[in-house]
This record gives C-alpha cells, structure tokens and sequence, in this order.
C-alpha cells in the first residue's frame, strides 16, 4: 500500500477530521501552496506585462515561469501553448467558441461522447446552433466504456472536432483518448480533450496523448480556483479566434479595428489571475514532489478498495467500471430505496464528505437510467479510513432506512 | 440533532408509498417544477370544485424529504379551499424557516395537531441544504394554484 498518509498534515482543512471524499469537485489546499501566494502577494505583486518598474517585471517573470512549469508538468515543448484561463469551463468555452465559430459551417459534424460533463456538451450545443454544424454523442456501452465500434462507424470525413473526456467525473472511466485522437487525426478532425480529471491525478505528456486541444483547472490538482489552463497544439492555436477581447490580448489597436498579440497573450484578455498562477505553479510543485506516477498509485489502490468494501454493502450499486483498468479515483454509487441525498445527508453526519446529485451530467445520468448518485473521489490525502468511515455510513443509511 | 428526528417512521412511509400519486387526466390546474441544483421534480395536477381541491395528483421523483413532504401536502390539501391552502403553505414555509421563529401552535405533546403528518418534517431546519428539498412540492404547488 501507498503510504501518503504523512500527507495530511499540509492541509489545514483537514485537521478536524472530516473524511474529504469530494476532490472530483474540487481539491483541498496544502501550506506550501497558500504560502506561495501569501508570500508572493506580500513581496512580488504587481500587474504583468505592463509596468516598466521592478515590482511589474517581478511579478511578470513569476507569472511566465508559472506558465513553464505547466508546459513542463504536460510535456509541451513550447511555453506558448499554455493559455491561462478561468478553468476548464473557460478553456472548454475558448476552442467551441474561438476555434468553432472558425471553423464550421452548415454539414459539418461535432462528434462528442454520451459520458461528458456539461462543460464539454453545453458549448458545443451552442456553438453547432450558431453554425449550423450537427452535435452527435458516441455511446456509451453498458460497461461503462465509450462504445468504440460505434465511434470508427460515426467517424467520417464531415467530422471537424472530437471533444472528448480524459475521465469521467461520474464514472471514474478513461476512454483510450490517443486511440481516439489517432482515429480523428486519420480523418483531418481536431480533437479536444476535456482533463479537469485526467491530469489531477494521471502523469499527461501532451506530445504522447495525441490532443490538439487540452483543458483542466488548478482546484482540482491542489492549486487555487480561478486559473487554468487551455494547451492547444500551436497550428490549432493559430485557427483559433480569440474569444474575448481587452487589454493584454491586442498588437496594436485604433477606434475601429484591432490586431492579436502574439499566442498566447491573445488569448489572456484582461488582467489575468496573477496570484493565482503562482499558488498553481506550488501545487504543480507540490504534486511533483510526491510523483505524479505514485499519486495515481495511490488513487487505484484505493479506489480498488472501495469497490470491494462499497460493494459489499447490500444494496449497493457501483455505477462505473467494476474493476481498475482504465479508470481513475472516482466511484459513485446509488443505494436500492435510499436517494443519493439522503445517502450524502447521512454521511455527512459521519463526517463523510461526498458529493450527491447529477454531477452537471444530467444526459450520462439519463443513460444510466438513475436521477443521482453520490459519488466519492479520491485524493493523495485520502486513506483508508476514509473508505471505512464511507462504508459506516452506508450501512447506517440502511439501518436509518428500516433495511438493515 | 439525531439523523433519527430528520428520518421519521412517518416521513419514510410517505416516500416509499406516496400517496396521491400520477396524474389526473383533464386537470384544471398544473404545474412542474425542478429543483436544478439535485434534479428533483415535482408535477402537480389539481382538480376544483369552485373553490376547493378536489382531487390532487403528483408525479415526483428525487429524496426521501422532496418526496414524502409532497406526499403529506396533497393529503393536506385535498378538500381544502384556496385560502385554506394558502394560509397551510404560510405555516409550513415558516416552519421550515430558519430565520424566523415564529410559534406557530405546534404542541409537542400533541404532534401533528396543527399540520397534520407535515410537523414530521420540522427536523429537516436543522439541515439547511435539505430545505429546498422539502419546499420543493409546495412551491409547486403555489405555482399551480395562481397558473
């Protein structure tokens, strides 16, 4: 076993006890990484890229070698292709809106998947309204996999994008993203991947994932809410509008026109989330130093756990892959006769911490055939007491419920 | 607060066989509603007679509270007139408030002598999130008395 639990003791939220089972939503915070921007705000902080005093040039080299070591984490050559955006939503938002508006027309073809967050679905309905591009799903078979087969018979050459999830943040499942992208790549689509919760949790070399477009956050890999990043192979960059326009994204303006900065400060209108970068820039620190390799160790082992231990619980349905292959640190589950709010309310009672509801993938939940599940998801600080005291609660829900 | 008091005898009979349940077929009022945050639905059909519910029907689904607070409304409701209805969903929204504190009458000795089975739900104000789930069929009902 993985032994992380020395972990703990950086994350000050955890030192009452609760057993924090939510890190699919949103992770938990370490000293060094607030320190970062503490001390940052405190000795270093100014606007970027703008003033020609010491403090701006301070805090701009900061902020850029924040951006390199992103593009170092995700293994991309060139630090130019690390957009810094709100987070995912934001960076999923840029490539439908800025490379989609751009780049189809009437008779092209979107090609999603049936297991994806609303972030990656949502922009795409939209932007395929706008064009007059069609919006198709590859299904999901009843294993909880992408449907391949059904994939290679939808892929055609009217297809321009694959936008697809890393992981599921429902089901816990990997989809073979490379084998999807060679697919795409075969047929002249770009393909989008969505990693809000592949690269938290699984060593992403972005030259070796066959992406063209990547977006994830850094709240969800230790790091502060209101950055992330957008990578984009730089020819997909290059068909890319900018989808906001301000300050810092222009060359040269007048009253009626303006030209682009170079990529990637086109895509960074306004002033961007300064401190934020540097605490991202910690976490990303932080995360190295106990290896991405033995973090997503340390998920599996524990996520093989809980399918043993959840599963035992009469009643218990796992709903995703029962088993370890191809998939991440995230389990959710429904209860026979007990809702999964209710399942979250007793829980929480525990001092188990889980999230219950749709997950903002109201269609997946369709397909599934249930209306909620609660879901645990994992993280370096989890142990397995936390499975223990999840599987506590499950039990006690049963008894509540007259089921024991 | 004892998960025990949120999770009564009575609030889990109405949830696993609610009553008043499915739909009236020409129903003089309707309304659906959703709760967007868990995806609990609630439908209410109303039929009247003048001014008082008649029949009463809802189609739901979603937790034990959202569920069983519907089920013991339409139980409620049936039989009563407009003004009736309206002055139950006063006392009820209060109960269920955690700002005000209003009395409203409850007798503990005597429950349910004022709101019927609904006093059962008193338990869900010490679990704030779960409000919502238990206001959900009587904000659509609201809505279904003035569409």
């Amino acid at each position: 076993m993985t032994d992380l639990s020395h972990l703990k003791a950086d994350f000050p939220v955890l030192e009452n006890g609760v057993h924090f089972l939510d890190s699919g939503a949103s992770s938990q915070k370490p000293i060094p990484v607030l320190e970062a921007m503490d001390r940052f705000a405190r000795t270093s902080y100014a606007n970027v890229h703008r003033g020609a005093y010491k403090l701006s040039v301070a805090s701009t080299e900061a902020y850029e070698a924040a951006r390199r070591r992103v593009a170092e984490f995700i293994g991309a050559d060139n630090p130019s292709e690390v957009i810094f955006v709100r987070g995912t939503t934001t960076a999923l938002n840029t490539v439908a809106f800025g490379w989609g508006l751009e780049n189809l027309q009437e008779g092209d073809r979107i090609l999603s998947t049936e297991i994806e967050h609303h972030a990656n679905l949502v922009p795409w309905q939209m932007v395929a309204k706008r064009t007059g591009a069609t919006l198709d799903h590859i299904p999901m078979t009843d294993d909880f996999r992408l449907d391949m087969e059904a994939y290679e018979s939808m892929i055609g050459p009217d297809v321009k994008i694959v936008t697809v999830t890393g992981m599921s943040n429902v089901l816990g499942t990997m989809p073979p993203v490379r084998q999807i992208a060679d697919i795409a790549h075969r047929h002249g689509a770009r393909v989008v991947v969505d990693a809000a919760q592949l690269v938290p949790h699984v060593r992403v070399n972005v030259s070796d994932l066959g992406a063209d477009f990547l977006a994830f956050s850094s709240h969800k890999m230790l790091g502060p809410t209101g950055i992330g990043v957008l990578w984009g192979r730089m020819d997909a960059l290059e068909e890319t509008e900018p989808f906001e326009g301000g300050g810092e994204m222009i060359s040269d303006v007048t009253l009626q026109s303006a030209t682009w900065a170079e990529i990637p400060h086109r895509f960074e209108a306004g002033t961007p989330p300064i401190i934020e970068a540097v605490g991202f820039h910690a976490a990303i620190d932080y995360l190295e130093s106990i290896g991405m390799e033995k973090i997503f160790e340390h998920d599996m082992e524990l996520t093989e756990i809980a399918l043993q231990r959840v599963g035992d619980v009469p009643g218990v349905s796992i709903q995703g892959p029962n088993n370890t292959i191809d998939r991440g640190g995230v389990v959710s589950m429904t209860m026979e006769g007990v809702h999964a709010h209710d399942l979250a309310t007793i829980l929480d009672e525990g001092g188990v911490a889980v999230r219950a509801g749709h997950h903002c993938a109201k269609p997946l939940m369709n397909r599934m055939g249930v209306a909620a599940t609660a879901r645990a998801s994992f993280y370096v600080y989890n142990t397995e007491q936390d499975i223990d005291a999840l599987v506590t609660g499950l039990r006690r829900a049963r008894e509540l419920f007259g089921m024991s | 607060m004892a998960l025990e008091d949120l999770y009564r005898e009575v609030i889990l009979d109405h949830y696993r066989n609610p009553r008043n349940k499915g739909h009236i077929d020409s129903p003089d009022a309707t309304a659906h509603g959703v709760n967007p945050l868990c995806g609990d639905e609630v439908t209410i059909d109303l039929t009247f007679n003048g001014d008082t519910v008649t029949e009463v029907a809802v189609e739901s689904q979603g937790c034990s509270i959202s569920q069983s607070s519907a089920s013991m409304m339409t139980e409620a409701i049936k039989g009563k007139t407009r003004s009736e209805i309206e002055s139950l969903t006063n006392k009820f929204k209060s109960m269920m408030s955690i700002e005000e504190d209003t009395d409203l009458g409850l007798d503990p000795e005597r429950p349910g002598s004022v709101l019927g089975d609904i006093e059962a739900l008193q338990g869900v104000r010490q679990y704030p999130v779960r409000i919502k789930c238990a206001n959900l069929g009587w904000t659509v009902l609201a809505e279904a008395l003035s569409s």
